[in-house]
């Protein structure tokens, strides 16, 4: 119920108060089935019927307390029930017209009595608790997340605290959820009514009329045409501001017996509209006549001779593929008008959220990795709608319009793919599509901007000045506004104004650019009108307010790689670096103008600037080279939060390459970076935990971060899980501190280590990973692994190795296998068929993944009980482990050789292995000069030594004059595993010829001989 | 003059001026005498800067070119109405006009654009001031069209209570929520650069004084 009365239902914006729910056919059919729901609900569940809600469900009812009889105590202005909860207090309450209601039950009766108006009821009830299902199960249900966890949890959740009814709410979460999806299924069978029709369906069939069109007596019509000649990428040729109607297109159409007909063509469907004004530059965009499903359908009716003759033309037209194409007749046309009419509202309503939203992003440039579930949601509905435009979707209001937005957007997605490099394609990303919302605006605007930019083009300064003060009263953040100022060519002027000396008109000019420029489009548009070298030079200017907004504006636009680019090309870094010293010039300058701003913000909009164009990695150099990290460091030890976050959103950004890190240590920034880990702003918390991550790479910089107490900051903001950005940092700072054991240590006297195992489930995946890191981590040392098992963090571990994620499962396996070192752990990892799983991740496509899980199995098949049984029961593993030696990963190869030196200790195994070629596969491996890797393939031969004729197949396969080089190796772990290999494999005699040859007694280390000796 | 009363009359306007020190307005009231030029002193005879030869000044040194708004600025710096510009009126117009803060520039400007003293700026007055603003475009039937827009818009912008013309309080109130309005019906103070050269050569030896902000 309620992804559908979130996604599905379309609520009409009425300013701020209460919205309602519009009377359509399918939000009617929706009620019913609800009413159905409840109806039926006391008798079909009795016993959750009874279940108490979280919070009463109140609204506005229209019954009277007269209506009310048995089983309620009523009075002469209130009603309560008889049934009573716990402490007492009735189940239904009605006083005046206030409604409330706390059961099933009550909800069940009281549909009974309102007979007639239970749909209105129903409607008024929805419409005053717009999420029921929160306030009937707490908001431990989160119904918009939609997975099945969220059942399991609440059933956690609720069986901890409530142990006499602890299965109602779960059933009841079932029930609802059950219901949500029968809504939905409904709706839909609803909504795949109504298809739409596209641009080129309409282009088509005009293209046909006019193929049969001409002076004539047998043509259709006489003249058939477009009222423009311009098409859109999307294939419409209407304005974009009446596109967001899901209009099409206008013709113009003549047919033999009456007057020129204008027609708009719509995803609707096709009417007349009010024909072309006066000045013939106009059309009035009223519709006139009812809508027709399609232009032959319209001419029909329209006119007779056009019927006429179309029926002679009949059987040479393709009409009936056309017809194929179009809708059947869908719902009355009174009702497309009115559901016309409703979305517009509620899309005006949507793309204010949307801003505030932007709005929030603001300050935060690099915040792609987590999208809200929402956006995602409809992306994939987009790409839907692509894949197949003529099946309606399922959670779209205006299909029509979601059509033509996959037509833009994909263009969109080509330009963005052609322009952009994919090194960087992931911060380039926007948010998905700003259009698809903001694009409810009166028409009236776009006149109104035309207006404006008219006068900006040919009006004095002081003209200008009054276009410009007025063009920022428009909602400058919605989408049609900034539209509109591109389409009537104000960009061009607004950069233009730029390059004047007015100081006031840049000003104006720069203030609406900065707005305009959080819109996607908008900014490579501003680059490609030659923008930002002209902004790039501001930056010089002596008024300090012009250089701030400036800087502000490069930081709004140089948010994709081109852009960045631009900006360092035109010399921008290092004139942005020297805005930052700007808090820093002792004398102020003599004329502190009017129009001038304080120091403080220009070395604010300076770092603001550098943190976008921060994201490309020769800017970050560009930075450093201009000497910024010095001037970055000076501004971390203000205390100003406006001031910080972008400086340390810089630095973070920054940090990624190891010169910054070693200069931040250098800079003494780690220390400020711990202060600010204690400051009130969410914003800024995040960022300092998101640099420490980055910087906690170096183990100095862990070392500093411990003794200037940043530990204890970290772990107290784990506990602090409601804003995930910052708990991903957090978590991410953890796992990186941690690698250094004093720091563990320190997590471990402050209880992160618990809080931690605690944050394994129900966190998004950015959080899990660094999760999963950190506890890999810890679970190292003896004692914290012990602690994580008695926290019961190996079952969620456990549960994690089942992911897709591949940072996550490469942490997940890190992190189990650490657990199996244990052999307590071990065990329940086994019963919790984690080897299984384990195994199972040799199969990911991702080398880090692989070597990652090979590892991980070896602890597991060392500390397994009857591990030799176990492995064999893995149909086909044994054989996935010795096809994985062919892989070209040396780390791969590396864990694999170490999981056959464990998998070889048991006999049949090593039989097993052997039969699979296991011995030619390593022989292949021994020419390498990777330590590690010949560490374990020596480990490896030794174990394989013991079976058969392996000894001797070594030999045949030349495998032992590498491993005799392995000795002058000066790791000596690998002198040992060698020494280890040489002494089985010297007990065939050719192998010692072989060896000998080799020199290996001339290399002969003391452990050849250690072993030469045991021998004898 | 000798020095002695150049002396006085300097420590005067000092006393009644806040934006310029001793030193600053000595050299204005030298520029004062040599724009004025060698005038002997009668009694009766108004000594100063009359209309023409002020315009001549503010469209030289300050770049100004709207022949009205150069009137209005004339009328501004006249305080007592006589049609000449005394020394004290030149150094308390210039203090405004160069370093005032902005409730003075506001006052001054407002005084600038209402034409007619009425303590309004009407829709006739801004249709006056904002005539030449637009390009005559030669499509437009009625040249004066634009105009009478961009009249409206400003309207719409500043006047807050909705009675068809600015008062101080309306004008007051749209220029702290957008200061690029102060000069909304032209340009009546100095540009910046401008400003900033007209500072340099009168008082050269900028180092020796501190300006107060």
């Amino acid at each position: 119920m309620g992804v559908t009365l979130t996604r599905s239902v379309q609520w009409t914006a009425s300013g701020h108060g209460t919205r309602t729910l519009e009377a359509t056919p399918l939000h009617d059919g929706i009620l019913e089935e609800i009413i159905l729901f409840v109806d039926s609900f006391l008798y079909e569940h009795p016993r959750e019927a009874k279940f108490v809600f979280e919070e009463p469900l109140r609204w506005k009812t229209s019954l009277e307390p007269s209506a009310f009889g048995a089983g309620y105590v009523i009075s002469e202005k209130a009603v309560q029930s008889e049934e009573v909860d716990e402490n007492g207090e009735p189940l239904l309450f009605l006083s005046g017209p206030h409604m409330k209601i706390r059961s099933f039950g009550q909800l069940s009766r009281l549909l009974r009595i309102a007979k007639d108006t239970r749909l209105k009821e129903t409607r008024a009830c929805l419409e005053a608790n717009r999420d029921p299902v929160v306030k009937i199960l707490g908001l431990d249900y989160n119904t918009t997340k939609g997975e099945d966890s969220s059942a399991l949890s609440i059933l956690g959740k609720r069986s901890k605290d409530n142990d006499s009814e602890p299965e109602c709410p779960m059933t009841i979460a079932r029930l609802l959820r059950q219901l949500d999806v029968h809504l939905l299924s409904h709706s839909l069978r609803h909504v795949s009514l109504e298809t739409p029709l596209n641009p080129s369906a309409i282009k088509s069939d005009i293209e046909l009329l006019r193929r049969h069109a001409g002076n004539g007596e047998h043509t259709v019509l006489e003249s058939i045409d477009y009222t423009s000649d311009y098409e859109f990428s999307n294939g419409c040729r209407a304005p974009p501001w009446r596109q967001v109607y899901g209009e099409i297109c206008y013709v113009l159409v003549k047919p033999h017996d009456v007057a020129t007909l204008c027609i708009t063509c719509s995803a609707e469907g096709v009417f007349l509209n009010g024909g072309k004004t006066d000045d013939e530059r106009e059309i009035n965009y009223e519709r006139k006549s009812k809508i027709y499903k399609d232009l032959v359908t319209l001419l029909r009716e329209k006119s007779p001779k056009f019927s006429e003759n179309m029926a002679t033309q009949e059987n040479k037209s393709n009409e009936e593929q056309q017809k194929d194409k179009f809708q059947p007749d869908g719902a009355p046309n009174k009702e497309q008008g009115a559901a016309r009419a409703a979305p517009e509202k509620s899309t005006l309503e949507k793309s204010q959220i949307n801003f505030s939203r932007s709005a929030a992003k603001r300050l935060q440039p690099s915040l792609n990795w987590r999208k809200a579930p929402d956006s995602k949601d409809r992306r994939s509905s987009v790409k839907d709608t692509l894949e197949e435009k003529h099946v309606s979707k399922l959670d779209k209001p205006r299909p029509s319009l979601s059509t033509v937005k996959a037509h833009r957007k994909s263009a969109d997605k080509i330009e963005e793919i052609m322009s952009e490099s994919s090194s960087e394609s992931e911060e380039d990303e926007e948010p998905p599509d700003h259009r698809q919302e903001a694009n409810a605006d009166l028409p009236s605007e776009y006149w109104q901007i035309q207006k404006l930019v008219k006068y900006l083009k040919g009006g004095n300064q002081t003209a200008t000045v009054i276009a410009l003060c007025s063009m920022r009263d428009f909602s400058l953040a919605q989408e049609t506004c900034q539209l509109a100022i591109r389409d009537v060519g104000g960009l061009e002027v607004l950069i233009n104004l730029l390059d004047t000396d007015e100081v006031k008109c840049k000003i104006g000019s720069l203030k609406i650019l900065k707005e305009i420029s959080h819109n996607p489009q908008i900014r490579r548009n501003i680059v490609d009108l030659g923008g930002l070298p002209i902004m790039v030079n501001i930056l010089d200017s002596s008024n300090k307010n012009l250089k701030c907004l400036a800087a502000e504006t490069i930081a709004n636009v140089a948010k994709f790689r081109r852009a960045r680019q631009a900006v360092r090309k035109h010399g921008g870094i290092t004139k942005l670096v020297a805005l930052l010293d700007c808090g820093q010039i002792s004398v102020e300058p003599p004329q502190p103008s009017l129009y001038e701003t304080r120091d403080v913000e220009v070395a604010r909009c300076g770092a603001q600037a550098l943190w976008s164009c921060s994201k490309s990695y020769s800017n970050k150099e560009a930075i450093r080279k201009a000497g910024g990290i010095p001037l970055l460091a000076r501004l971390m030890k203000t205390s100003h939060e406006d001031m910080l976050i972008p400086v340390v959103g810089t630095l973070q950004e920054c940090a990624s390459e190891e010169n910054y890190r070693a200069a931040i240590r250098a800079e003494r920034i780690i220390e400020n970076l711990v202060k600010n880990l204690n400051s009130e702003n969410e914003q800024l918390q995040e960022h300092c935990a998101m640099a420490i991550y980055q910087c906690a790479e170096d183990e100095e910089t862990r070392d500093l971060v411990r003794l200037h107490g940043g530990l204890k900051p970290l772990a107290s903001l784990l506990t602090k899980t409601d804003n995930k950005m910052r708990l991903a940092a957090v978590t991410g700072a953890i796992w990186k501190c941690s690698i250094s054991k004093e720091n563990v240590t320190k997590f471990r006297e402050y209880k992160a280590i618990e809080t931690l195992v605690g944050l394994l489930t129900d966190q998004p995946e950015e959080v899990l990973v660094n999760v999963v890191g950190a506890l890999g981590e810890c679970c190292q040392e003896h004692e914290n692994r012990v602690l994580v098992r008695k926290c019961g963090g190996i079952q969620p571990l456990v549960n994690l190795l089942v992911g897709i994620n591949q940072a996550l499962l490469v942490n997940v396996t890190k992190a189990v296998g650490a657990c199996a070192v244990e052999p307590e752990s071990m065990m329940i990892i086994d019963r919790l068929d984690g080897v299984r799983l384990l195994w199972s991740l040799l199969k990911n496509p991702h080398p880090d993944v692989k070597a990652s899980a090979a590892w991980a199995l070896c602890p597991c098949i060392e500390n397994a009980k009857d591990a030799g049984e176990m492995v064999r029961s893995f149909v086909g593993g044994l054989e996935l482990v010795v096809n994985l030696l062919k892989s070209e990963n040396k780390e791969v190869l590396a864990s694999v050789c170490a999981a056959i030196t464990n998998i070889a200790k048991d006999q049949e195994n090593l039989a097993v292995i052997t039969d699979h070629g296991v011995v030619p596969l390593l022989s292949k491996l021994a020419n390498t000069n990777n330590d590690k890797l010949r560490r374990h393939l020596a480990e490896a031969i030794s174990r394989c030594c013991m079976w058969g004729r392996n000894r001797v197949a070594f030999g045949e396969h030349k495998a032992v004059a590498p491993l005799v080089r392995y000795l002058k190796s000066e790791d000596t772990s690998v002198h040992r595993a060698t020494a280890q290999a040489l002494y089985q494999l010297s007990e065939d005699a050719d192998n010692c010829i072989t060896m000998h040859e080799n020199g290996a007694v001339k290399e002969g280390t003391e452990w050849f001989f250690f072993f030469a000796e045991k021998r004898r | 003059m000798n020095r002695k009363k150049l002396q006085k009359l300097t420590d005067t306007l000092t006393k009644n001026c806040k934006h310029f020190n001793t030193y600053e307005v000595n050299c204005l009231v030298n520029l004062f005498y040599t724009l004025v030029g060698d005038v002997a002193e009668r009694p009766g005879v108004v000594v100063g800067l009359d209309r023409n030869a002020f315009r001549n000044i503010l469209h030289m040194t300050f770049g100004m070119t709207d022949d009205m708004i150069m009137d209005r600025v004339f009328r501004g710096f006249d305080k007592d109405n006589d049609g000449c510009i005394n020394v004290a009126e030149w150094i308390n117009g210039l203090s405004v006009f160069l370093r005032g803060s902005l409730e003075e520039k506001m006052k001054y400007c407002f005084e600038v654009f209402d034409l007619n003293g009425d303590g309004f700026i009407s829709k006739e007055e801004m249709f006056h001031m904002l005539k030449n603003s637009l390009l005559k475009q030669p499509s437009e039937e009625d040249p004066d069209e634009g105009i009478k827009d961009l009249v409206e818009i400003t309207l719409k912008k500043m006047d807050y209570d909705h009675d068809g013309k600015l008062s101080f309080t309306d004008y007051e109130e749209a220029v702290r929520e957008e200061i690029l309005l102060l000069e909304a019906f032209g340009p009546c103070l100095p540009d910046p650069k401008r400003q900033m050269e007209f500072e340099t050569q009168v008082f050269k030896d900028t180092h020796e004084f501190n300006y107060g902000i």
